[in-house]
């Protein structure tokens, strides 16, 4: 949550809005971002904090866990058309990584300036060569890209 | 983004982002039904929802499709106080 937080100017700039969705209520978030979040982060967590009381929206999107009643971890990117292009699901005990998160994001968003002409390689991050797959370049990635 | 409110509980819309409101009226089971089929997969419309959101000090009702037009990044996690 504050990892995300920290980051949110620098999401901002790429035109990214987050927003985080648990099962506690409004209220629930309210005292956390009071009592705890605040003191984290300067002014507490800067995008909307979601409530999914009973875990509805949870699972249609795959994350609720009926038997301990809670959405686990999981991140979806939508693009501006409302289409998912990543998702992530980690169990409880494991934190996420914001650092990937914002290269996936930067490198979808490369991809669809490119209106799809282009692909990433693996840990493509911004600056780098991307790929423009075609005919040309069957069995030629060697040439222009190497792990 | 989103209208200050008197706290609600969020629902699916029953469609995926972007898509015309409901024309009939569903109870929440049928709704439930009918999203069930429409789990989320890459490279499809999201489902669309509305919950109410703690933003800014405020309560307000967010409805995912207000944010057709920009990228969204939506974070699921188990619950307030929790420790990762």
């Amino acid at each position: 949550m504050t990892a995300v937080a920290a980051k949110y100017q620098e999401f901002q700039k790429l035109g990214v809005e987050i927003l985080a969705m648990s099962v506690d209520s409004v209220f629930v978030h309210k005292i956390w971002q009071e009592e705890e979040l605040s003191k984290m982060i300067d002014g507490g967590v800067p995008y909307p904090m979601l409530s999914d009381a009973g875990g509805k929206v949870g699972e249609i999107f795959g994350v609720y866990d009926e038997e301990a009643g809670v959405d686990i971890r999981g991140r979806f990117i939508i693009d501006p058309d409302g289409v998912v292009q990543a998702m992530e699901v980690l169990t409880p005990p494991v934190g996420r990584n914001v650092v990937e998160l914002f290269r996936q994001v930067q490198a979808f968003q490369q991809v669809r300036e490119s209106k799809g002409t282009e692909a990433t390689p693996s840990g493509w991050k911004p600056g780098e060569s991307t790929l423009k797959p075609g005919p040309d370049l069957v069995g030629k990635v060697w040439e222009v890209w190497k792990p | 983004m989103g209208e200050e409110i008197d706290v609600s509980c969020a629902r699916p819309t029953g469609g995926p982002v972007g898509s015309l409101p409901e024309k009939k009226v569903q109870d929440g089971a049928s709704i439930l039904r009918e999203v069930k089929k429409a789990m989320v997969k890459v490279g499809k419309k999201a489902a669309d929802f509305q919950a109410p959101a703690l933003h800014g000090g405020k309560f307000k009702q967010i409805k995912l499709s207000e944010y057709l037009g920009k990228w969204v990044v939506l974070c699921f996690y188990p619950g307030d106080f929790t420790f990762v």
